[in-house]
């Protein structure tokens, strides 16, 4: 079974993602912010992340900066699910090292066929 | 609704568009309606079939519309892009060489997504495709869809249905709420209202036909009908892609599977000497 890490600051969107992930027989592991995510990859590399952007703490591009330079940082498969929606952020997601960009609000039909494009399905 | 009502409406469906609903699919009749009933100031579904009985062609047109629109997305099933650009894409390239031209036909577009993907893979190609001519037409029997195809705009739920982000990023444009396809790949296709039931002639030639998830809405004799219009505007070497749950087993013997190619038909008469042969090896290569 595929892991996949969950990083959002809201208790309903983790709930949300992580149903639809079980229906997609993936394990799952939560994190409320960038710098809990990140603690959680140097302890174990997910095979995905789903990463929302403002965050307290450590938001989800910085995380996703320093994920990329840990040892094996390279290996998770990273999409964003987040609020912001302009060319400027996906650009900059993308330049930092994201494989997909989710626009919120998503549904299961979404999250299903941003994971299907990117090999995780 | 009254039986006789029903039946109404659905043999004027079946003539206009090829379109069958049984009574099983009545409820389609009564989501798909009722809109259409209240922007004419009807009360209810009985108010409009009774209008129907002697209504012009604009109600008629509006009704069939609202019953034949399907939805679309990006990539839809993503493997018949993969092989469109892996495997018809240097078929025809090898095919027609001498020409430098072939046009491609979304039969049924909707509101244009499957051929604006095309369109990107094209686009994605530029370098192989230099001194090339490729024409992609949509179809729609939707004079509404048509124009949402034309506009090239789309909301942020459909982009995110099939459409890979760095394509997003690349080929459109943020238009308030609204994603707006490059104009650059709306030139790249033409939109033309037309009707699968009707002699297809006047469209031309299509070396490549795509009509997936359209005949499984059509009873036996209007699919083998369909599949015999377009057999007569496809070369012997030309390509047809249906949806996943068709076939033309049983329906039409103008085209057959292409071996391990799932949704891939050639025409029939593709012999050993046509041209479609010197281009087979692209197939068996990979």
């Amino acid at each position: 079974m595929r892991s996949c890490l969950i990083v959002d600051d809201s208790k309903v969107i983790r709930m949300v993602a992580r149903k639809i992930l079980h229906e997609l027989t993936f394990t799952t592991a939560e994190a409320e912010d960038g710098q809990q995510a990140l603690d959680q990859c140097k302890a174990s590399m997910p095979d995905a992340v789903l990463l929302d952007w403002n965050m307290p703490v450590m938001n989800g591009i910085e995380f996703l900066r320093e994920l990329r330079k840990l040892p094996g940082g390279q290996k998770p498969v990273v999409v964003f699910c987040t609020t912001e929606n302009d060319i400027e952020h996906i650009q900059e997601a993308i330049t930092a090292g994201a494989n997909e960009y989710i626009m919120k609000p998503f549904d299961s039909e979404i999250l299903q066929a941003k994971f299907s494009q990117v090999g995780l399905l | 609704m009254r039986p006789e009502d029903f039946d109404f409406i659905a043999k004027l469906l079946k003539d206009r568009s090829g379109l069958v609903i049984t009574r099983d699919k009545a409820y389609l009749l009564e989501s798909r309606l009722t809109p259409v009933a209240r922007k004419r100031g009807l009360k209810s579904l009985d108010d409009l079939v009774g209008s129907l009985r002697t209504a012009g062609e604009d109600l008629l047109r509006e009704v069939t519309e609202a019953m034949t629109t399907n939805e679309s997305f990006f990539f839809r099933d993503i493997k018949p892009f993969d092989q469109f650009k892996d495997l018809v894409l240097p078929a025809m390239l090898a095919a027609r060489a001498a020409k430098k031209t072939f046009r491609i036909w979304s039969a049924a577009c909707s509101s244009g997504q499957e051929a604006y993907s095309l369109a990107m893979i094209l686009k994605e190609e530029t370098a192989r495709l230099s001194g090339w001519k490729i024409e992609i037409v949509g179809t729609d029997i939707s004079t509404e869809m048509l124009e949402k195809a034309k506009a090239g705009m789309y909301s942020q739920f459909e982009v995110q249905r099939g459409l890979p982000i760095q394509f997003l990023v690349k080929y459109f444009k943020k238009n308030a709420e609204m994603w707006q396809i490059d104009p650059a790949i709306r030139a790249m296709v033409q939109f033309r209202e037309y009707n699968l039931l009707h002699d297809l002639k006047t469209l031309g030639q299509f070396d490549v036909v795509f009509c997936r998830n359209v005949l499984i809405y059509f009873d036996q004799p209007t699919k083998s009908r369909v599949l015999e219009n377009i057999s007569r505007v496809v070369p012997d070497d030309g390509f047809l892609y249906l949806g996943g749950a068709e076939t033309v087993l049983g329906i039409s013997d103008k085209f057959k599977p292409v071996p391990e190619q799932r949704g891939i038909y050639a025409t029939t008469r593709a012999g050993a000497a046509a041209p479609a042969a010197a281009a087979a090896p692209a197939f068996g290569a990979r």
